[in-house]
């Protein structure tokens, strides 16, 4: 039986690094050097959330096992992000608007989970969510400019959300875990932060032209290791160097 | 964006790297509007801590002096020492002046 809390700092710290590996991809690749920086910031930030995470889970832990040995020496089937995280980039379009969602709703947690009862997640959320204002403002920007821009980009922003929305409720759903943990006060309870990213969402897709939501059957899994095909390619290619030499320092 | 197919317009930077300091120009970015320039100006030159205030401008509306006019413009304050506050001396506490 694992510590709840090692769990729950798991998921946190994975939902971060897992985006932050797929920002990483756009390095070198953005339509522009300006939006290649962009991306590559965000991406610094989230992988700087995931170490600090990581690290407070391998304390948690006790067992010999650090940030670097938990990011990258598990397994698909031990990882505990979201799948939304994990998609492919796709075109810029459709990596903005994973980042809407994503950002929109980890403002919203963080912001909730700075008054947590456990000092350090609420030490980490307090640093983070001036970040994630950022990345959420970014994002809504590019929606805005894409949804509302040539009938092409248009198009594009829809087919980004398309791909998307099956994503969404697996940010705010509770399992037994996160009920038991948002009882202490430790965990934020995800159901109560849904009306104010409904909203927030709907405001920015009204503003680049874009229709409201369709949800289709919400697709879940990842914070049981249920992870999509994606997940193990990307690491592969994350997890690539440290496993081929594991004590390698640089 | 006009989806023209052209390149974004190209944008000042000028950064303010405390209060009491005038902004400095710094370099330039590309952006579609005034706004995103701002977040590439944030981006690109303001990621270790370099500042407190950011400006853009628009490059093409910045009125340049012609190089072919340097010395009409500028030769004649050659000779002119006392144009220069030299014959104080600055406290050494004194910094950015």
């Amino acid at each position: 039986m694992t510590d709840p809390l090692f769990d729950y700092t798991l998921r946190l710290g994975d939902d971060a690094l897992i985006l932050g590996q797929r920002l990483g991809e756009w390095c070198g690749h953005a339509p522009t050097l300006e939006v290649d920086l962009s991306l590559s910031n965000i991406a610094l930030d989230l992988v700087g959330q995931a170490t600090h995470f990581l690290e407070y889970a391998a304390e948690l832990e006790d067992a010999g096992r650090d940030a670097d040995r938990l990011a990258f020496h598990r397994d698909a089937l031990a990882f505990r992000n979201c799948l939304l995280v994990e998609q492919p980039n796709g075109d810029f379009g459709r990596t903005m608007a994973r980042q809407l969602l994503f950002s929109l709703h980890q403002k919203l947690l963080f912001e909730a989970l700075a008054g947590s009862t456990d000092e350090r997640l609420a030490g980490i959320a307090a640093k983070a969510v001036k970040e994630v204002r950022y990345h959420a403002d970014l994002a809504a920007e590019w929606v805005i400019r894409l949804g509302d821009g040539t009938e092409e980009s248009h198009n594009r922003m829809l087919e980004g959300f398309e791909w998307h929305w099956r994503f969404v409720q697996e940010l705010f759903d509770m399992d037994e875990l996160e009920a038991g943990l948002a009882r202490e006060g430790i965990a934020v309870d995800r159901t109560a932060l849904r009306p104010a990213f409904d909203a927030a969402l709907s405001a920015i897709l009204a503003e680049a032209c874009l229709p409201e939501p369709d949800y289709p059957r919400p697709v879940t899994g990842g914070r049981k290791g249920h992870h999509g095909e994606h997940l193990g390619h990307l690491l592969a290619v994350m997890q690539h160097l440290p496993r081929s030499y594991p004590d390698a320092r640089w | 964006m006009t989806g023209s197919g052209k390149d974004w317009p190209l944008w000042e930077v000028f950064v303010r790297a405390r209060g009491g300091l005038s902004h400095r120009h710094v370099g330039s970015v590309h952006a579609p509007d005034a706004d995103i320039a701002l977040r590439h100006a944030r981006d690109t030159y303001t990621r270790r801590m370099e500042g407190v205030s950011l400006w853009v401008a628009k490059s093409a509306d910045i009125a340049a002096s012609d190089p072919t006019d340097t010395d009409a413009l500028f030769a004649p304050a050659e000779d002119k020492v006392y144009r220069h506050p030299t014959f104080y001396t600055i406290p050494a506490s004194v910094k950015n002046i």
